[in-house]
């Protein structure tokens, strides 16, 4: 409790995210690679920030960081004043599971299950976690089930209609509003979203965007957003831009 | 939070399950489950049946026998342990025909007038009712059927010597003691035929209740009492431990492999095929369980980590995984259960010599033996990727790229190969054979799979127009290194139970051929040695070899006296109680071997050749000095070798042979073997009265219970082979899906590239074909070897593999690769490049 009192005084208590001297570097070829040098920047509490950056500039990598999805080797992340370098990797995984909601470029739907088992599987796992009330995401309505949670969830998204169906029957758009409703069905305080229209159409891609921050508007969630699109990316409320592992002006 | 994760779990498999996911593990599980489960049941059944078959000739599971009467207090026991008892009583008369024949039959049998007063000596068993236990008695009584019982009193049965000697027909009456019997019937097939060399005389079974009246009974009687006791096997197990504490000096006791070395061996050999059979069946089964496995491993990658990213924690998703392995392990165990019952019952009923045998139902072991092998196989092989599933990065949702993680693998293969071994040896009931097959399958699997890597480099270089094909095979040496080991296990092992099956059992086969020796010749004095083997020239009986025999008692070992007291063991201590049957000869008796030391150069050393088992159980070594006793003159030497004998052969087999100079001074007889064809019987009772004091042995009986075992293992093996090759295709199928996902992906990244049909077609049929001859060649040596290997070691026989072995190997195994290989990369054409990619 000591340490994150501490963090508690030594971040801003708005911050919900914050990235302190972070560094990835990786061995290629027999040679020390760096993929990231000293990243500092913070995020407040329902702020939207897109990162941008080509190809190869290190931005799946900051985010893979930031949501404790990988360690850095120098440095730390700090989610919602909990340092993630002090947690090991199942500290990590229950603190995702607790705060983060995801929607990814290849959408990363489970193949064998239904839009509406997708939804669903979040709920579950806290559910199997056991987790005490108070540790549990914000829920509006408990007595609900969780069937009919995700069921509300992807009527949000505008998928009603198609909750028995397959990933492999539905089309790219609607796999990833799919993603979406399970992203934001537990509730998360912060999304992560990695190139989320990068696999779909200008049009489609344009409306899962609306979707996605209407919907971050309407729960308050923090978004942090890849992209190499930079309309999409002005979008936000906030930008940083990388190149070759830095972030630039 | 157990609860929660369970039901999570199942919901997971529930919904696995309807896309698919599970049905290749659950094939192979099942498969696995259902091949042990059919093994076991069957060969309970036919081992039970066998042990019934060889019971047959004791007519009992276990005899005592004894000078005297035999103690109530043994038969108690017996009762005590629901066990069931008859008692008979052994011992040799004489007996003549009594109704002069009338006028009419003098007439008809003229030409067998000297028969008329004869009075011959006869082996008359008299038997209580209930007898026997075990086996069935075939009498003629004018039409030929089993008998239901035993003679009625008055009565007798004669078997076919004592009719023809005393020229009798069904109805006459005999002379025994002081009574009249009428000869009820002619026994056509007996049980509880002597053990050794005794049964020399016509036999005479007769109702026990008869006996006292005969008045034969009397003091100093050359009586041999009987008690003879069946039931279940541990419960008889039970009583042979609680009667050999108790035995006397003048009894004994004996079951089937005490009495009977050829059966011994003849069941001991079935145990091991059977074993044999078992044992594929847990290879096949783990090979395609861990292919299996790894597939699905492969295809669950993304799952984990997304379930990762989802906040699960190591433990939760091992968890989920683990139930789910447990549940299926399950299900299929029941599924696989039903399947391995139903199979065999079918098995039984489709097999002409089965159905007939009418087959004892079978334990319930079998069962246990194979779910519980079924559930390890699966933990064995399942839990090393399920340890990797757990550690599958999160970051993996980001970058597709990575992989399997590495785990620490070092333990956990060592645990996994200490529970397959463990079931390795559990199933093959044999350490030895266990061992056999497990040092070969890691064996196989380790050069296998570097020749594959080093066969795919060296391909690589050869200069040839579909030199692609090669270069790719090359390039993912490792992995396809891997598929090649699993192709060949599996045709390995199809191999091993097709060719080397067949060829194992037809050398069997021929070890007990239709002209094995029937009958054995004792009691051959020196001067009728010449006028013996006369004999059998005018008779156009094959000349057979004499051997010359000394009897004497083993008194010392090393100068030390021995008793029978030194030995606790019964079977010692009649050995050493007993006179020896001592042989000499100058070179080796043929069909014996030599397993430790040498044979004497010079026939004029003192030296001494023991049969290798007798020598255990005497506690013979190597250099220890041997003192005989012959007709009390004494004789010592060393034992300067030890010999294997071939008990089944039906030739003559001596535990001791000396060199001539030891014996030959002493006071010798012969003996010998020969077979005598059904169609001249009337030359064999020609000997018995050309030769009187000669010794006749007919060992017919057990030549047809050492064939009948024969044949029902042939067949059993024959039937179980069928279940075992589809685990072998269940192997093959799997490695071939594994081979099909793989090869998906680099299709249609070619295709993208702008490839053609027929470009695509040239590249997978020659890396299929490839893959395939390598697999097929490394099958064919490996079945070769092992089959070899279990020949000499296990089955004692000789065994060369064929040419024919490997041009099917290499032959087969291109062929079925390549169609399948090409059967299950044809719909990619079909495929959509983009979709192939995205589902990637």
């Amino acid at each position: 409790m000591h340490k994150i009192n501490f963090k508690k005084e030594y971040i801003f208590m708005a911050d919900i995210v914050q990235a302190a001297n972070l560094g990835k570097q990786v061995e290629s070829g027999g040679q020390p690679l760096t993929i990231l040098h000293e990243i500092n920047f913070s995020v407040k509490a329902g702020e939207s920030l897109a990162i941008l950056g080509a190809s190869g500039s290190g931005k799946s990598t900051l985010l893979g960081l930031l949501a404790g999805l990988d360690t850095p080797s120098n440095g730390t992340v700090y989610l919602d004043g909990h340092d993630l370098s002090a947690l090991d990797e199942d500290g990590r995984a229950r603190l995702r599971g607790r705060l983060a909601g995801f929607v990814f470029q290849s959408f990363q739907l489970l193949p064998a299950l239904s839009a509406l088992e997708n939804v669903m599987l979040p709920l579950e796992l806290h559910t199997a976690s056991n987790l005490p009330a108070s540790k549990l995401p914000a829920i509006n309505n408990h007595s609900i089930s969780i069937q009919e949670r995700a069921r509300q969830a992807l009527q949000k998204v505008g998928l009603a209609a198609r909750v028995t169906h397959l990933p492999k029957h539905l089309s790219g758009g609607e796999q990833q509003r799919v993603a979406i409703a399970r992203a934001f069905v537990g509730q998360p305080k912060i999304l992560f979203a990695d190139e989320p229209t990068g696999n779909l159409d200008a049009t489609t891609g344009a409306q899962i965007i609306e979707l996605l921050l209407e919907l971050n508007r309407a729960h308050g969630t923090t978004l942090i957003l890849v992209t190499h699109d930079e309309a999409l990316a002005r979008r936000c409320n906030r930008q940083i831009h990388l190149a070759a592992g830095r972030i630039v002006i | 939070m157990t609860g929660n994760i369970f039901r999570l779990s199942f919901n997971m498999l529930r919904r696995d399950w309807r896309a698919g996911e599970w049905r290749v593990l659950l094939l192979a599980l099942v498969l696995a489950v259902g091949s042990m489960s059919t093994v076991g049941l069957f060969a309970d059944r036919v081992r039970q049946a066998l042990q019934q078959e060889a019971t047959s000739l004791l007519g009992a599971d276990l005899r005592v026998t004894s000078t005297r009467v035999i103690s109530p207090e043994y038969r108690a026991a017996a009762l005590q342990r629901n066990l069931a008892v008859v008692t008979s009583a052994v011992f040799p008369s004489m007996v003549s025909r009594a109704q002069a024949i009338s006028r009419d039959q003098a007439t008809s049998r003229a030409q067998a007038a000297s028969a008329d007063a004869q009075t011959i000596l006869t082996e008359i068993m008299a038997v209580g009712q209930g007898y026997p236990l075990r086996g069935k008695i075939e009498i003629d009584d004018g039409t030929p059927h089993e008998a239901t019982g035993i003679p009625q009193r008055g009565t007798v049965w004669g078997d076919a010597r004592l009719i023809q000697r005393l020229n009798l027909e069904i109805g006459d009456e005999i002379n025994l003691g002081t009574l009249r019997l009428r000869v009820a019937a002619r026994i056509v097939r007996d049980v509880d035929q002597a053990v050794g060399f005794a049964s020399f005389a016509p036999r005479v079974l007769l109702n026990l209740e008869d006996l006292s009246s005969s008045g034969l009974v009397q003091e100093g009687s050359r009586i041999s009492h009987r008690l003879l006791i069946a039931g279940e096997p541990n419960k008889v197990s039970e009583l042979r431990s609680w009667l050999v504490e108790r035995l006397q000096l003048s009894e004994k006791i004996e079951d089937v492999r005490d009495a009977r070395p050829e059966i011994r061996t003849a069941l001991e050999r079935a145990e091991n095929f059977l074993g044999l059979a078992a044992l594929t069946a847990v290879v096949l089964a783990g090979v395609a369980l861990a292919l299996a496995a790894r597939q699905f491993i492969t295809r669950h990658l993304d799952t984990c980590a997304m379930l990762r990213c989802l906040g699960a924690s190591q433990a939760q998703v091992l968890q989920i995984f683990l139930y789910q392995f447990l549940l299926l392990g399950f299900f299929a165990v029941i599924f696989g259960c039903i399947i391995g019952y139903a199979v065999q019952a079918g098995l039984v009923q489709t097999i002409a010599a089965m159905r007939d045998a009418n087959l004892p139902t079978p334990s319930w072991m079998p069962i246990w033996q194979a779910s519980i092998s079924g559930l390890a196989l699966l933990l064995g092989f399942a839990f090393l990727p399920l340890w990797q599933l757990k550690s599958v990065s999160p970051l993996r949702v980001i970058r597709r790229e990575l992989g399997i993680p590495e785990a620490r693998t070092g333990l956990l293969y060592g645990l996994g190969g200490v529970v397959l071994g463990g079931l390795f040896l559990w199933q093959a009931g044999s350490l030895k054979l266990g061992f056999i097959v497990l040092g070969g399958l890691a064996g196989g699997l380790l050069i296998f799979g570097l020749l594959a890597w080093l066969a795919l480099r060296a391909l690589s270089k050869i200069p040839l127009a579909g030199n692609r094909a090669l270069t790719n095979l090359a390039q993912h040496g490792r992995t396809n290194a891997l598929q090649i080991v699993a192709l060949s296990l599996g045709g390995m092992a199809l191999l091993l139970l097709t060719f080397v099956r067949g060829d194992l059992l037809d050398n069997w086969r021929t070890r007990l051929p239709p002209d094995a020796p029937n009958r054995f010749l004792v009691n051959i004095q020196a001067d009728q040695r010449e006028p013996l083997l006369n004999f059998f020239t005018a008779q156009k009986i094959n000349t057979p070899k004499l051997f010359p025999m000394v009897r004497g008692r083993l008194i010392a070992i090393n100068h030390r006296a021995i008793s029978g007291d030194d030995y606790p063991e019964p079977r010692a201590r009649s050995l050493v109680e007993r006179e020896f049957n001592l042989s000499w000869s100058e070179n080796m008796p043929s069909g014996n071997e030599l397993v430790q030391g040498r044979w004497w150069m010079q026939p004029t050393e003192s030296a001494l050749s023991v049969e290798e088992g007798i020598a255990k159980t005497l506690g013979i070594h190597i250099g220890d000095t041997l003192t005989y006793d012959v007709a009390g003159s004494q004789f010592s030497a060393e034992v300067v070798n030890f010999r294997r004998l071939n008990w089944d052969s039906m030739q003559v087999n001596f535990f001791v042979v000396a060199t001539p100079a030891l014996l030959e001074n002493f006071t010798t007889s012969y003996l010998t073997s020969f077979h005598l064809p059904a169609d001249q019987v009337r030359a064999g009772d020609k000997l018995a009265t050309t030769f009187p004091n000669l010794l006749i042995i007919n060992t017919e009986a057990v030549i047809e219970q050492v064939r009948n075992i024969v044949e029902q293992i042939a067949q059993t093996v024959s039937a179980i082979f069928m279940f075992t090759l589809l685990s072998g295709l269940a192997v093959l199928y799997a490695a071939l899906l594994a081979m099909q996902d793989e090869r998906i992906h680099q299709t249609a990244i070619l295709r993208t590239l702008g490839a053609d049909s027929r470009y695509l077609r040239k590249l997978h049929l020659t890396e299929f074909a490839v893959l395939g001859a390598l697999s097929g060649l490394f099958s064919a040596a490996g079945a070769a070897l092992l089959g070899w290997v279990i020949a000499n070691q296990v089955l004692d026989i000789p065994y060369r593999p064929g040419i024919m072995l490997l041009l099917t190997g290499v032959g087969g195994g291109t062929v079925i690769v390549t169609l399948a290989g090409w059967l299950a990369t044809r719909r990619v054409a079909n495929m959509s490049p983009l979709r192939v990619l995205q589902s990637a």
